[in-house]
Parts: C-alpha cells; structure tokens; sequence
C-alpha cells in the first residue's frame, strides 16, 4: 500500500438525470425515430445508460426539412445581433449547468471527470461565446463586405469529445446564420441531447439546431442528403474519405478533420521535465484518443535514455481508474471495438520488434481499459510508427540532427499537429516552419483555444475550425483554406 | 578569503575545498567548470512547471487521506518564531505548543522542530529537552547574509553551542548572481564544518536557504539547489519567510526535482523545506501531493520534508478538529501565540 493513498473522490453522478430512453431531436422536439433503437453503455462499467433513437433516411430527410424551413423563416433572416444572443445564451446555460454536462460525459464517453470539468466543457462553452461574438461582426472578418450563410449545415462528430466537437460544429455554424442537423458518435449521444435540452432552454427557434442520433447508416444519410448545403465531418481518415467521395460532384462545401500521428519533438536543449510532462499529456490526455494526440516521441539520440527513463518514472504516477474520481488521470477506452484496435496494434508492435513498456497499474474488472503504453526500438517503417492507434500508446523514435528531426516527423500520410521542444527560440521558430502540420505547439502540447483555427494538412482533412479562418467554412463564397 | 565587498572585514579560516559526491567529485575543479556544470543543467519552462503545479493543485484530497495528510503535515512543521521581539518566553510558549499541538487531543502528533534566531536556541533546547523536537536555529547573519564570513561562521559555532540541532543558513545571493558560484559553495562546506560539534557528538543538520524570491527564475533555483546539495546541504530551503514572494508551489517543484534526481545520480536524500506563505491546510496537503507526485513517498517524513510556518499549525489544528468532530469550531480553540 502507498503511503499517501488518496482516498476515492468521486463526483456525484446524481447530479444528471439520465431518461430510459431519448428520442430524436427535430423542429425543437424530442420525436421518435424510426430505426431500431440502440443502447449506450457506461465504458468504465459496460453498463446501459439508456436507449437512444435511431434516425432513418426518413428521419434525416425530416430533420433537414426543418433546418431548411428554420433558416429560410426565422434563422436566416434574424438580425445578426439576435443570432448572437441566442448563442450567448447557449454558452451561458452551458456554464451553468457545467457540472452536469461534466457528469454525463464522463459517464458515456469514459474519461476522466476532471478533463471533462476542466477542458471539454468549458472550452465548449468558450466556443460558443466566442463565435456569439462573431455573429454581428462578420463584414469585419475580411471575409467580404456581406458574407452569406450556406444554408443547412449536415455535421457529423466523433465520440472521443463529444460535447466540445458538437461546439465546434454547431457555434461558428448558427454564428454565421446556418441551421444544422447534427449526428452525434453511435456510442456518446448523451451530451448532445442535453445540449438539444438546453437549445429549448434557451429558446432558439424550432429546427435551427436538429440531432439526429444513429451509427453510420444515419451519418450517411446526413451527409448525404440533397437539401444540404454544406458538410462537416470529424472522425476517422476512412469514413472522411467516404464522405468526400459522396459530396465530390455535388455543390455542398466540405471540411473534414481526420486522423493524425503527431510528432513530439524533444531536443536535448529541451526543458526535460517539463518536456516529460508534454509527452504525457500529449498521448495520454483523453486515453490517447485525441486526433491531434503526440503519438510519436522524436527524442534526440543524446537524450534517449534519460527522457524515457524520466518518462517511465512519470507514468508509473499515472492514475488509472473510476471516470468520476477526481483523482484519476486516465479513464477507459470508449468501446470494445476500440480497445481491440488498441490490442490489435499494440500486438502487431511487438511482433514487428519494438519494445513494449507499460506500468505495473491495476486495471478494473469490468469496462474497457488499456494501461498507458511505450513502445521503445521503434523504426519508422513499424505500424505503430505509421497508424493511427488512437489510445494510449507512443511509439518512441530517434533523431540525432534538426533535419533528422524534420524529416522523420513530416514523414507520415497525416499532418494534423506537431510539438517541439527546445528551450532555444531561433530553433523553435526554425523547425516550426518547416513542419507539415496544421497545429505546432512550442513546449506545451494539446492545448486548445477558439479563436486558433485548427486543421489538418494531407490525410488529416481539410479547413479550418475556430478563429477567424473557421468562419469562412460556413460562409458563401468565402475560401475555406 | 577576505570579503569581496570590504576587504577589511575579519577573515576566516576557509576549509580545504570540499569534493561533491560521485559522480560529480570534479565538476567544483575550477570556477568555470562549475559554472558549465550548473548552466549546463536542463532548463525548467516556467509555464509548465505551473500548469504541473495547477494540475496536482486539483487533487481531492478527503476523508481518510485528509486525516492522514493533516497528521503528517503537523508532524512536518518547524514551528517559527523569527521577530525582533521574540523573547525567552515566547519562544517557551511557542515550544509547548510544539510539543502538544492541540491541548485537547493527546492524539495530536508533536511538531518538528521549533525554529529560532540563534541567540534563544539554549531557551528552546531547554524548553524541548526530552521531547525528541529538535531546535532549528537560523544562523549566517540571517536573513540577508550580508555579513563577513568570519561573522557568519561565528553565527553558526554559537548557535550550534547553544545547542541548535539544526543550522538553517542562508546562502550569498549576491555571489550566486553574480556569478561567484564557487564562493557560494566554499561558503556553505564552511558553515557545514562549523555544524561540527567539539565534542564529536552527531553534527547539527544544515539546511540551506536559497531565498527563491531573489533568485526570481526558475533556472537559478534548480542551479542553487544542485550548488547546494553539491556542498554537503542536509535540507535545501526556499526562503527566510522576509522577502516575498516566500514558498510558491512551482519553486517547491523544481527543489522537488532536484532531490529526485540528486538521488538517483549520487544515493544521497536531501530534504526540501518550503518556509514562508504556506498558511493554510489546503496550502499544506497541496505541497504534500506535489511531494508525493514528485519525488515520492520516499520523501513524505520529517526526516526530508518540513514546511516552516508559524501560522499554518492553527489552521492544520482546526481542520483537524473538524474531521474528528464534525463541525467547525473557531480561532478561539486553538492557541494563540
């Protein structure tokens, strides 16, 4: 036993009231759906949360109707300044029922409650502010003198942040006078349909915000849909390039935020521990399944050793366990399917020769769960150097000279984000110029903000979200690049 | 040497320079041997170190945990009393109190130490005897230093006389700025000989005081900490509680990291007391997940963490009381001192 055991912390899941069943949310209504209903399961316990609708083509085809009717009538039309409103508003009910909404997505995604209270829900919530700001000072955004709206926006949004990615969507598409219909991931609707309460909460017009819930028969049906004007997508490289392949020829705008397999940087001019901090947080945050995660550590060769030490020591601190302890640094895969991709290519690591580390750490019996992986002795040509393994495993690589450096992290088919680490600012600047990413942090890594424009390069997808360059994916005519 | 500010100050006898321990036995061979030595250690980013600090900061920390956090926390203090004004009865007061914390719970553990100017450690030794509370006595012309080295070193001889257990000193913040790495080092072997006692009895622990508020970067209190445990340091210490900012959370990591690392390279534990702004229990337990997320369990005892407060002993009692008790009791259930 530890000496300085922390006795269990848990957040009180009583806070959220979670209904038996959930319908879909169409024209400022909770209807049913008319496919067969699907269950949502707590991944840290495997147990069901709740039923939840499943939308059809019909469903869809419902719900864009209503969009379509809801921008022509009252969204589009209203004063940019009331559209803000409304948005301010969301963000406010957002911070008030914060807790709530923290609750609820640890419970159906399975992270840790304190990512959810400290990141994804106040950064959704600084989403819409941010963008509520924007609604009336888009002839201001060097975007055109009178930028228009697209019309009916079709998103479709991951389960590794759903309550954030619905912010991403939805904010910059009601701030510039779209309406939407959003299909949340098949395995975390929940949030989202507490968002879709707190949308009546804050009295937004009837089908401005439609969520149609379902798994990927109802996301294509989205994408797919005649009526709709622009198409938003973030999720796998695969599924992306699906959609793109089904809007090619079609007059709708695209933006696609796919996979990644970010470098991480570490000189050995680098502030070791923090650096070791970094790398922690860039591949462990969110149980690695974080788009933008730092799965490949580029450390310097004269570095090596004490950095993966450091690193080992550091992991072995790392608290695995019950989502809702406040105390718990990593919290369970979000489904069996994940975890047996995670199993599948952490196996296929070892096979191919790299050397497989993890902390003697106690994982529970029931849900899924993983404990945070190193793969040492990784070549570039491994899979785990290659594929998206999207939980919580690093591939650590070498290096040995800055072009070494460049050269090993643009060489993957991804380009979503990178990091560096140096304490020398010349060098810093140097390297980050020359990095094929859409994201580089500078000794610090995952960290977000909604006036920075997030995107990716090559397979990583294309536009923008958040920021000034965001806004141009929802507006006429104004380039999404 | 003679003093570098006034070279009719009164001189000391300088020790035969003293060998740090292996693996880094010649990295004091020259001035700039050192100075390559201490700059040549990994830089800390300031951001980080205190986005670190924030997140530990958010550890809940309740029930069992928290008794046993506030326990240990009490068993952790030197209790301080560094005033002009302090006087043979004060300091007695204040030595009761070390010994039975709260008067109505003999379940209480004792303090650490009872922490003095020199000139009233015989009154604190004598108020402790057979307690097993040690007397902490600042010494080296605390708490500026600015004094010769000869009269810093006469500091430490009379308080360890006195019969001081512990010798907090401070270092020459001037000559660590200043460069003079090596000044700051002899200093310290100095004063680590002159905790010797004449008559062979176990010397009195040295806990050296970096002053992290003037050192300022995080940088030089990772250099002054390495300096110091280099030189033979049994505690490193941030501050005299004068100047603020005192203790900060992302200074008491660094000095954190420092003995961490100091111990896998040489085998040698050296404590780390912060001193000074740590007023509350919630201060307390933070510091105590930051030890234990820093560098280790290994470090949660009085033997190599403290925390210097005077103030923060009531607060730790009241909280006490309020986990056996239920319910709040106020400022008048613990003493005043």
């Amino acid at each position: 036993m530890a000496v300085f055991e922390y006795a269990p912390a848990p957040e009180s899941r009583s806070i959220v009231d979670i209904a038996p069943s959930y319908g879909l949310f169409v024209d400022g209504e909770f209807v049913d759906g008319s496919g067969e209903p699907m269950k949502t399961v707590n991944p840290a316990t495997e147990e069901v949360l709740s039923e939840v609708a499943v939308g059809t083509e019909a469903d869809v085809d419902r719900a864009v109707k209503a969009a379509r009717r809801a921008f022509t009538r009252v969204w589009g039309p209203m004063r940019p300044a009331d559209r803000g409103k409304y948005l301010f508003r969301i963000a406010r009910l957002l911070q008030e029922r914060a807790r709530e909404f923290a609750v609820l997505e640890s419970l159906d995604n399975g992270k840790p409650i304190r990512e959810s209270r400290d990141v994804d829900v106040p950064l959704a919530a600084a989403h819409f502010f941010y963008h509520a700001g924007w609604a009336d000072k888009l002839a201001h955004a060097g975007l055109g003198p009178d930028p228009r709206p697209l019309g009916v926006a079709g998103q479709v949004i991951p389960w590794n942040f759903p309550l954030l990615m619905l912010a991403w969507k939805i904010a910059p598409a009601l701030a510039t006078g779209n309406t939407v219909v959003l299909k949340p991931a098949e395995t975390t609707p929940l949030t989202a349909l507490l968002f879709a309460e707190v949308c009546r909460q804050a009295d937004l017009p009837p089908g401005v915000v439609n969520i149609v819930t379902g798994a990927g028969e109802t996301g294509r049906a989205v994408v797919e849909h005649a009526d709709v004007d622009k198409v938003a997508f973030t999720g796998s490289t695969e599924v992306g390039r699906s959609i793109a392949r089904a809007v090619a020829g079609t007059r709708k705008k695209l933006t696609l935020e796919l996979g990644g397999k970010a470098a991480n940087i570490v000189f050995d001019d680098a502030p070791i521990d923090q650096a070791v901090e970094g790398i922690v947080q860039g591949i462990f945050f969110n149980q690695g399944h974080v788009c933008c995660a730092g799965s490949r550590l580029l450390v310097q060769e004269n570095v090596h050793d004490e950095v993966i030490a450091a690193l080992q020591r550091r992991i072995g601190t790392l608290r695995v366990g019950d989502p809702l302890d406040k105390n718990t640094d990593i919290g369970a895969i979000n489904s069996a399917e994940q975890l047996a991709r995670i199993r599948e290519l952490s196996d296929v690591g070892e096979a191919e020769g790299a050397t497989r580390w993890q902390p003697a750490c106690e994982l529970p019996d029931r849900g899924f769960w993983f404990p945070p992986t190193v793969f040492t002795d990784v070549s570039p040509a491994h899979r785990i150097a290659r594929d998206e393994v999207f939980g919580p495993v690093l591939s650590v690589l070498t290096f040995r000279t800055p072009d070494e450096a460049v050269a090993k992290a643009n060489n993957t088919t991804y380009g979503l984000s990178a990091g560096i680490w140096s304490e020398k600012g010349s060098r810093i600047l140097a390297i980050a110029d020359r990095l094929r990413a859409g994201v580089v942090w500078a000794n610090t890594f995952n960290q977000f903000d909604p006036t920075s424009p997030f995107g990716g390069y090559k397979q990583s997808g294309y536009g923008r979200e958040g920021g000034r360059h965001g806004l141009a994916a929802y507006l006429m005519g104004a380039d999404s690049e | 040497m003679t003093h570098v500010l006034d070279p009719h100050a009164l001189t000391a006898e300088t020790p035969p320079r003293r060998e740090p321990p292996t693996p880094y036995a010649d990295v004091t061979r020259s001035e700039s041997a050192f100075r390559a030595f201490l700059h040549g250690l990994p830089g800390v980013d300031q951001v980080g170190a205190s986005s670190r600090v924030a997140m530990l900061g958010t550890r809940s920390i309740k029930t069992t945990s928290k008794a046993w956090a506030i326990d240990t926390a009490i068993s952790m203090v030197d209790l301080t009393t560094l005033e002009g004004s302090d006087t043979p009865g004060k300091v007695r007061a204040l030595a009761a109190k070390a010994r039975r914390p709260d008067p109505t719970d003999p379940g209480c553990p004792p303090v650490a130490a009872v922490c003095v100017y020199g000139d009233l450690a015989g009154v604190a030794k004598e108020a402790l005897a057979g307690t097993g509370i040690n007397v902490a006595a600042v010494a080296t012309a605390f708490p500026s230093g600015r004094a010769s080295r000869a009269v810093k070193l006469a500091d430490v001889r009379d308080a360890v006389a006195q019969g001081a257990d512990e010798i907090d000193m401070v270092i020459d913040r001037g000559a660590f700025l200043a460069g003079r790495y090596l000044d700051v080092f002899d200093e310290i072997v100095a004063v680590k000989e002159a905790c010797a006692r004449p008559d062979g009895a176990a010397p009195a622990h040295l806990k050296v005081i970096l002053e992290t508020g003037e050192l300022v970067t995080l940088d030089a209190v990772r250099r002054a900490s390495w300096l110091a445990m280099l030189a033979g340091g049994d505690f490193i210490k941030t501050s005299t509680g004068k100047i603020s900012p005192a203790a900060t959370l992302p200074v008491c990591l660094v000095m954190l990291e420092a003995v961490r690392d100091f111990r896998a390279a040489t085998g040698r534990h050296v404590g780390v007391k912060p001193a000074g702004g740590i007023r509350t229990t919630k201060d307390a337990i933070k510091h105590l997940v930051l030890v234990n997320e820093t560098a280790g369990a290994d470090w949660l005892t009085p033997d190599r963490f403290r925390i210097g407060a005077s103030s923060l002993l009531n607060d730790l009692l009241l909280q006490r009381q309020k986990l056996r008790t239920g319910h709040y009791s106020g400022p008048d259930h613990v003493s005043v001192d």
